[in-house]
């Protein structure tokens, strides 16, 4: 493999049974991300992009191909060391935010450090950052019942960096927030992209994060339709 | 630590749903100890009255005493061996003498137990001293109970009749000369107690006994020609199987409460997965592994019952303590339950052993009931749950 990718595929498929029947979820995905990308999988509802997410970030496995992600092969890893990838590694950003509702902010981004097994202080410190890059570090005893919609998801984008994984994946992260709202996350997202050089993989179908991509990965029926690297985000590039 | 940490924030976030629980379990916690308590008391006072009043530290019987063949008290008496006569004298023996006997209060027929034993004996706690009595007159201590089923009172004087040892029978006249409030049935229901020389003189058996009672404490017990030897465990075993028998029947009611505590639990539990399920999604993908979930889920369920233990301890431990102070007062009626040393009041004891017994035991089941819902997690896809699903 080659090693200035921190992810690839490789003849990617994922088939879903569905009764008699079967979807083709991914149909032979080859795709390479390097190190701090900021790349977005594009494409209408059911084209494969959540399913692409979820295999990256070892939720899911391939029915055929291969995934290798920081040089581990999807397919090859037990659930520990899936968890453990995932742990050390990889940040989720949802659609729904799902925080979890009796921890406080504070409780809900020191989440992913208790699994990596940090010292109090070392948890204290990474969690004021974190909140800090999302200007949430006032809101630290407030439970996510009392944040507001966008408040939430960037705890939620707090919680994904505060462990500064390499990867951060990121499904539909704007779909429940309005457009001042989306465009503050994304400049967040944007900001921890450049200052942490983190790989950024959104699925989205939301113009308002297609506009900050800086490469833009069009699935139509599981297949990789387009493959677009913006110099300018809100220009256009030469597809590759 | 960090799952026994946010087992106990999940706990406690989730407020209401977990404190009725918590209190449902701690009902049981404190009934089961209750009751447990009073199945103790109850053994330990029986044994307790029972001794004092007619085991006193063991007993040796006459070779053909049965207690329960009364055709056989005709022929269950004989000299009081030597060694026996010896701790007789030195006061750590009592001879009781036994013969089957007929009164007639108010013109009715009773058949009852003749018994002699030495007024001035102190083996064991019946009021014998009532029958140190001069004359030619007949003493005759009664209970409560015999009292009652005859209509005798004290003063009174009643007609008995026995046979002697030859076969003959003879009567006298009797006078009630003290009736005692024992909490042990079995020295008062149909006996009547005469002093033992008396008894000796009138029945013919000079210096003959059906049983001799020892003192408690006594650790000796020689080989006797004629007479055998009986243990506390064997004078005993009526009133450990009687006790063990009422505990069955308390056991019944405290599984029945642990049942209703647990199936609480359960269906917290069956109702957490289901609602959690997102939430198990996501921890996963912050790389928990199901196994830690699982643990997780299960310590939730199990620290009811450490949340319980204190919430019972806080209402529980003053209860418990008032109730082994005055005890469960017992009706009238009791004395007919048949159970020694019941008397007024029923007083649990709780043991550490008891209470330990019980929190190991509730937080055992507990955790297994926990346990079992959780193993839907085993097999939850992380992508099923995000979506919400169950696998």
């Amino acid at each position: 493999m080659d090693n200035s990718y921190l992810i690839k595929t490789d003849e990617l498929v994922k088939i879903f049974p569905m009764g008699e029947t079967s979807i083709i979820a991914l149909n032979h995905v080859n795709l390479m991300f390097k190190k701090a990308e900021f790349a977005g999988l594009v494409g209408p509802s059911g084209s494969g992009k959540t399913t692409l997410l979820n295999i990256i970030g070892s939720l899911d496995s391939p029915t055929e191909g291969s995934t290798t992600v920081m040089g581990q092969k999807i397919e090859d890893l037990s659930h520990k060391q899936g968890a453990e990838l995932r742990n050390q590694h990889i940040g989720f950003i949802f659609q729904t935010f799902n925080l979890l509702p009796v921890y406080t902010v504070f409780e809900n981004v020191e989440f992913p450090l208790l699994l990596l097994g940090l010292s109090p202080q070392e948890r204290q410190d990474k969690v004021m950052k974190a909140l800090e890059w999302v200007q949430l570090a006032d809101r630290v005893k407030s439970k996510p019942a009392q944040l507001s919609g966008g408040e939430s998801q960037r705890v939620a984008i707090a919680r994904a960096v505060v462990k500064e994984p390499k990867i951060i994946l990121a499904d539909e992260p704007t779909a429940n927030l309005d457009a001042e709202n989306s465009h503050n996350i994304l400049q967040t997202m944007e900001k921890i992209n450049n200052e942490l050089e983190t790989t950024f993989i959104f699925a989205t179908h939301d113009e308002k994060v297609i506009q900050y991509l800086r490469r833009k990965i069009t699935l139509i029926d599981g297949k990789v339709a387009k493959d677009e690297v913006y110099d300018n985000p809100t220009g256009r590039g030469e597809e590759q | 630590m960090i799952i026994p940490r946010l087992a106990l924030r999940n706990l406690l976030g989730a407020g209401l749903r977990t404190w009725l629980n918590v209190i449902v379990l701690s009902f049981s916690f404190v009934l089961i100890i209750w009751l447990q308590g009073l199945y103790k008391g109850m053994g330990d006072q029986a044994r307790v009255a029972q001794t004092d009043a007619e085991f006193g530290g063991g007993q040796y019987w006459q070779e053909n005493y049965d207690p329960f063949d009364p055709l056989a008290l005709q022929d269950a008496h004989s000299s009081v061996p030597e060694s026996l006569q010896t701790l007789i004298e030195n006061k750590q023996a009592a001879a009781i003498l036994i013969s089957q006997a007929t009164i007639y209060p108010e013109g009715r027929l009773h058949t009852i137990l003749m018994k002699g034993i030495d007024p001035a004996q102190s083996v064991v706690t019946l009021p014998t001293q009532f029958l140190d009595q001069e004359g030619e007159e007949l003493p005759a201590l009664i209970g409560t109970r015999m009292a009652r089923n005859t209509g005798l009172k004290v003063g009174d004087t009643v007609t008995v009749r026995w046979r002697d040892s030859q076969g003959t029978f003879d009567a006298r006249d009797a006078k009630i000369v003290q009736i005692m409030k024992t909490s042990v049935p079995s020295v008062d229901l149909a006996q009547m107690w005469v002093p033992l020389d008396k008894m000796q003189s009138l029945t013919r058996m000079k210096n003959e006994a059906s049983l001799v009672i020892l003192a408690q404490g006594t650790e000796e017990f020689p080989q006797v020609s004629g007479w055998i030897h009986k243990d506390m465990k064997f004078l005993l075993k009526d009133i450990d199987y009687l006790v063990k028998t009422k505990s069955v029947g308390g056991s019944i009611i405290y599984t029945i409460l642990l049942c209703l505590a647990m199936l609480a639990i359960f269906n917290t539990q069956v109702l957490s997965i289901f609602r959690r399920r997102k939430e198990m999604g996501t921890l996963m993908a912050m790389g928990m592994t199901r196994s830690k979930i699982i643990q997780l889920f299960t310590l939730e369920g199990a620290m009811h019952s450490v949340l319980a233990a204190l919430v019972a301890a806080i209402y529980g431990i003053p209860l418990l303590a008032w109730s082994a102070k005055t005890g469960w007062a017992m009706p009238e009626a009791a004395d007919d339950y048949g159970i020694a040393g019941i008397g007024e009041a029923l007083i649990p004891v709780y043991g550490t052993g008891l209470v330990v017994g019980t929190v190991v035991l509730v937080l055992l089941v507990t955790t297994i009931v926990s346990f079992l819902p959780t193993r839907k997690i085993a097999k939850l896809k992380p992508t099923d749950a995000l979506r919400g699903k169950m696998t």
